[in-house]
């Protein structure tokens, strides 16, 4: 066992993969933020075909592994599109923003859900009884207090989606565990890259924490300071 | 029934009666199933009007307060106003304060409602709904939730509102501040107004056998 041999021979390729797990996780929260919150609206939408293009985009999502998601989203879909333009390629990192975005953005979207309807039916009709339309009731009334009550919820999304980075190895993307993985294959050194690696993702998503702490003091207004 | 221009009237009656239902037609918070509703000459039961524009001069009072959670005293009597751009931030809030000192709570500006007690609360839902100068104001059960130590300092602002000419319809199971404000009250029994008269009439020499025995239980 030798950590510090490992660190000085593998800590390019780690600061390589890190680089590209940390922009493609936070590319993904943000894409998968703005699309959980369309899908949770178009799903409380009094519209059924909303309701119906939400529903399904859920049930898809949910009910499918993410490794599937991402082989269909980089080998399946390109051979579709190719019949049409046969020099389309897609790379591995946007084919795994895609799938990262949309996997995320299912389970937001139930969290928002279940975090609009959390929110007291008298807070909707004091706010449409002094005459604010439905619309800004949802932007101004619902939605700040929904988030609040699913903070942390939705930081532990964000959490899962940060190591869910690690299955877009699969379809060759060179983040941290692809990296670790491309390192032990020629060095057999398993032991100490995968502890080296596991730190990283522990170092990351404690910084999450942190944060979400932080943010969540900085936003109650019903707890004692 | 009708509301004339200044009067109070209170809607008296059983739990599950229809008092409340009635009142929250008044504002399409509940939809009408059959019948007109006019106020302020809109026809509020048709579904064409513009309601948000109808509801800016309903004011309404709930039981449960329904306080903006996440916002500040001040806010939360700021909102309607500067949302609908009736006013700027800084009108909005002389006014908030002027309503604050109203109901005696100006040193709560800057309070969250779980600060605040019961009673507190529903004072300031009441300068909630008066920050958008309302030509009617609709209480529902306001003192229902409240402690009873707190009863009567709401009690109070309702009746100065009263006294300075607000047109009100009021539910309450507070007899005694419907003896002494209501011109008219109104005695529903399974969702139709049973018998309506002055107070003296409903209190004193009630016609109805419905009414009579409804009194007779809570008096």
């Amino acid at each position: 066992m030798d950590f510090a041999l490992v660190f000085r021979e593998a800590w390019p390729m780690i600061l390589q993969g890190l680089k590209v797990t940390l922009i493609i996780s936070l590319l993904s929260i943000a894409i998968g933020m703005v699309i959980g919150l369309i899908s949770c609206l178009m799903g409380l939408s009094k519209f059924k075909v909303f309701n119906a293009i939400s529903a399904v985009y859920v049930w898809l999502i949910r009910g499918t592994p993410m490794i599937v998601q991402a082989f269909i989203v980089y080998y399946g879909i390109p051979i579709i599109v190719q019949q049409f333009n046969p020099s389309f390629v897609i790379s591995e990192f946007l084919a795994g923003t895609i799938t990262l975005s949309l996997n995320a953005g299912a389970y937001l979207s139930e969290i928002f859900r279940s975090g609009i309807q959390a929110v007291d039916k008298g807070q909707i009709e004091a706010s449409r009884s002094l005459g604010i339309g439905s619309a800004k009731t949802m932007m101004k009334v619902v939605l700040p207090q929904a988030f609040k009550i699913t903070i942390p919820s939705i930081v532990n999304q964000f959490i899962i989606t940060i190591k869910d980075t690690s299955i877009l190895s699969v379809i060759s993307l060179a983040e941290l565990c692809n990296q670790a993985k491309q390192y032990s294959a020629s060095t057999y050194r398993f032991f100490e890259i995968y502890i080296i690696v596991g730190l990283c993702y522990l170092a990351i998503i404690s910084a999450l924490m942190v944060l979400s702490k932080f943010v969540e003091k900085k936003i109650s207004y019903d707890r004692k300071k | 029934m009708t509301v004339n221009e200044g009067e109070v009237v209170c809607l008296i009656g059983a739990s599950g009666s229809g008092k409340s239902t009635l009142l929250r037609c008044l504002n399409r918070l509940e939809e009408s199933t059959a019948g007109e509703i006019i106020v302020d000459g809109y026809k509020i039961s048709d579904k064409k009007i513009d309601i948000n524009k109808v509801r800016q001069n309903i004011g309404m009072v709930f039981q449960q307060f329904n306080l903006f959670a996440h916002m500040s005293v001040l806010k939360n009597i700021m909102f309607a106003p500067v949302e609908l751009k009736i006013m700027t931030k800084t009108q909005a809030q002389e006014k908030a304060m002027q309503l604050l000192e109203r109901v005696g709570l100006a040193d709560k500006a800057h309070s969250y409602p779980h600060e605040l007690s019961g009673g507190q609360k529903q004072r300031v839902a009441i300068a909630r709904a008066l920050a958008m100068n309302p030509d009617i104001m609709l209480f529902d059960e306001p003192t229902s939730a409240l402690d009873p130590e707190m009863v009567g300092e709401v009690l109070q602002v309702m009746k100065e509102l009263a006294a300075e000419g607000m047109t009100m319809v009021v539910v309450t199971h507070e007899m005694g501040f419907a003896r002494e404000v209501a011109d008219r009250v109104l005695f529903i029994h399974e969702g139709v107004i049973c018998e309506e008269g002055t107070p003296e009439q409903i209190f004193s020499n009630p016609q109805q056998e419905r009414t009579k025995d409804f009194l007779s239980k809570v008096l």
